[in-house]
């Protein structure tokens, strides 16, 4: 009873803690539940009326929803590259923020369960895919697959964000032998989860831009750029917003392997643009299509070489220690980047499996505003999640929120 | 192994399932509106997986379903779940020099098998090339929509396309939820109360053969087609996939029928019969003409001929 009692306390203390906020606070949570509003209200009216109302055809049969959910499992993801650096190499700058990339995993994950739903033609018997209650098929479906190692990194993210919260919370450290299993366990599955992704397009063998194997690689590769660079931009609100310490240590750091990442990426974009125009086999239309476009269809061109530009400048800014180590340059790269594998490993990925379609036809796809308008409130649900966790984990980092334990007397 | 023992270990795994079910039941109960909600709804979401009932349990869901359907379209709905014969395995052939391109054959099958009219699905699609022009290996220039004012036309040529059974199918690999699978007569169903709509064997077919009911499926009342099969042609709901079934609720009758195009085809270019079967018209076609299968370089193994006969 004593027991309830204190989680009911501690429960109203978090409460407080989230729902109190200047007036920039509630102008952006505002913000927010409206569009979350008006997504809810497209995916009702597509639900309603069945997804006619997204431009996805036999064709062009998987489109933004998605790419959405590709590019933020790769999001997911690139929390391991905080992961390697804090743990494993008790690297402190980063050990001390290191939370905040499991948070934004978390939260990517949660959007990517919300966009698979989303692109689901009858969400009400989605159970069908669970294990036991369902038919999952598992080994042989990569979807399978994709279902277990996502929920399975969320769930691992999730006790490890939480207990070290908790921890923090009731003024204690963190028991490293606690955490050292997970951590061990995560980063593989960190791996793991992009890796599934990848081939789940890459198994497939009707559709040839997909079918080569440098796809999983590439994933990994822009995935490290994408997520982190979303991170070094969190971590400077997060300093300016409250007097939690980042050191800039960590964030140039970060920086640096960024431009690994993205060198890595270059060069296997590179292998696999020399083996496609270079032999320039059938299979080069998606390529084509992409670039240069395709018997006179080019809605993507102007996309992907702005993807590339992006990309190229962000490398070198990166990679620079001049222009990495200056906020302003620093964070142009990071919103280049971010856009640059947005539309690379988006629309620039899942469209083309499409582009001629299996029996040559080319129907040129865009997102139906239903679709643009659905993907906002799932983005904007997810930005409100990490904002809610922000403002729930930001006190307990800095000790002002404390919880009440038996025998205990902290002030809130 | 004596009969008793096999079946306590087969029943296992149901009641557990049943148990998990009930639970499942009380959680969802919880968050779905119970006003409305009448007996059919609730047994039409909690059916279980096609290949997990049995005779009694699918004739029941069938009972329902000629209910539910009945109730929809006005129609006295039979729906047959009539199993694959012994000793047969479908297959199709498709003569290529007599193909005239007049798209019979699509229309038949939509008369025979449901599709909806309004969004348009058709499960059969013509591919007509110019003469010269690369084709069999890349499919890049056809033209789907030809719409002459007559055909043949001079210097073209056609080849219909629809599901090629495959004995290798990719789709059913990748299903998540093993909602379509190959039946033992070699034919790839779906079980569109299963179907969750994800459309990753559509990402999967090589044959663009698998369509989706983007919309709510519409087609006038009077155009449904009453005789069909739990498989098959029976009216399919918005947000699930479906195919060609080289007919099943025809061909797997006991004098069985021709697929509605093989039946409706003016120039005899389509034929069909038992691979097994070594006097079927199907088999004299693959011994005695120069056949071939579609996109042969994926290993599908289509149980769809094309072939030359003049």
């Amino acid at each position: 009873m004593a027991k309830l009692l204190q989680l009911i306390k501690n429960f109203l203390i978090t409460l407080k803690f989230i729902t109190k906020g200047n007036k920039w606070y509630y102008g952006w949570i505002g913000v927010l539940l409206l569009l979350i509003f008006s997504g809810i209200l497209s995916y009702i009216k597509q639900l309603d009326q069945g997804m006619i109302l997204t431009n996805m055809r036999d064709q062009v049969s998987w489109g933004f929803y998605i790419s959405n959910f590709t590019f933020l499992v790769g999001v997911a993801a690139a929390a391991v590259l905080l992961v390697i650096p804090a743990y494993l190499y008790n690297f402190k700058p980063i050990k001390e923020i290191v939370l905040f990339g499991e948070m934004l995993a978390i939260t990517a994950i949660i959007m990517c369960l919300l966009f698979i739903v989303a692109d689901l033609g009858r969400p009400e018997v989605a159970w069908h895919i669970l294990p036991i209650i369902g038919a999952m098929h598992f080994p042989d479906s990569l979807l399978a697959w994709d279902v277990l190692v996502l929920n399975g990194y969320l769930i691992i993210n999730t006790i490890v964000v939480f207990y070290v919260l908790y921890r923090l919370s009731i003024g204690k450290e963190y028991k490293m032998s606690v955490i050292w299993p997970l951590v061990i366990i995560s980063i593989p599955w960190a791996i793991s989860i992009h890796t599934v992704t990848a081939f789940l397009y890459n198994g497939i063998s009707a559709r040839p831009f997909w079918n080569a194997s440098i796809l999983a690689p590439r994933f990994i590769a822009s995935a490290l750029c994408s997520g982190p660079a979303l991170m070094l931009i969190i971590f400077q609100i997060v300093r300016r917003a409250s007097s939690i310490e980042i050191a800039d240590t960590a964030i140039f750091k970060i920086a640096e392997l960024i431009a690994y990442a993205m060198g890595i990426n270059l060069f296997l974009f590179g292998a696999e643009v020399f083996k496609e125009f270079y032999s320039g086999s059938v299979h080069l239309a998606p390529m084509e299509y992409l670039y240069f476009g395709l018997h006179g269809h080019s809605n993507l061109v102007i996309w992907m070489w702005l993807a590339l530009i992006f990309n190229l400048t962000a490398f070198i800014l990166f990679l620079r220690p001049k222009t990495r180590e200056n906020f302003f340059t620093l964070n142009l790269a990071c919103a280049l980047i971010i856009t640059g594998v947005y539309i690379e490993k988006g629309m620039g990925l899942i469209i083309p499996g499409f582009i001629p379609s299996v029996l040559g036809e080319i129907y040129e796809y865009g997102p139906s505003g239903i679709e643009k308008s659905v993907a906002i409130g799932i983005w904007a649900a997810g930005a409100l999640v990490f904002t809610l966790f922000l403002k729930f984990a930001l006190p307990v980092y800095t000790g002002e929120l404390r919880f009440k334990t038996p025998g205990s007397q902290c002030e809130e | 192994m004596p009969n008793d023992i096999k079946n306590k270990i087969l029943q296992k795994p149901f009641s557990r399932r049943a148990l998990l079910k009930g639970g499942a039941l009380g959680l969802a109960s919880l968050a779905l509106p119970v006003g409305n909600a009448d007996a059919s709804i609730w047994e039409a979401f909690f059916q279980k997986h096609f290949k997990e009932m049995n005779d009694d349990e699918i004739q029941a869901v069938i009972k329902r379903m000629e209910k539910e359907y009945g109730e929809e379209y006005g129609l006295n709905f039979n729906i047959k779940n009539t199993k694959p014969l012994p000793g047969t395995l479908f297959g199709y052939g498709l003569d290529v020099s007599r193909c005239i391109g007049c798209r019979r054959c699509v229309y038949a099958c939509v008369k025979e098998n449901n599709q909806s009219m309004q969004p348009q699905i058709q499960w059969i699609t013509v591919l007509r090339f110019k003469k010269g022009e690369k084709w069999v290996s890349s499919l890049e220039e056809s033209e789907v929509y030809y719409a002459p004012p007559e055909v043949p036309e001079e210097g073209h040529f056609y080849m219909p396309v629809q599901c090629q059974q495959c004995e290798n199918p990719p789709c059913v690999k990748v299903c998540p939820t093993q909602a379509t699978w190959k039946e033992r007569d070699g034919i790839i169903v779906i079980d569109y109360n299963w179907c969750i709509g994800c459309r990753y064997c559509m990402a999967a077919c090589p044959y663009g053969a698998r369509h989706f009911n983007w919309g709510k499926p519409n087609r006038a009342k009077q155009e449904y087609n009453a005789e069909t099969h739990y498989l098959g042609n029976r009216p399919r709901y918005k947000g699930v996939v479906e195919k060609c079934t080289f007919c099943i609720q025809r061909t797997r009758e006991n004098p069985g029928r021709y697929p509605a195009c093989v039946e409706i085809c003016p120039v005899g270019a389509r034929k069909f019969g038992n691979l097994l079967d070594p006097d079927s018209e199907i088999r004299y076609c693959i011994e005695n003409k120069r056949v071939f299968r579609l996109k042969e370089d994926l290993n599908t193994s289509p149980k769809f001929y094309y072939f030359f006969a003049t």
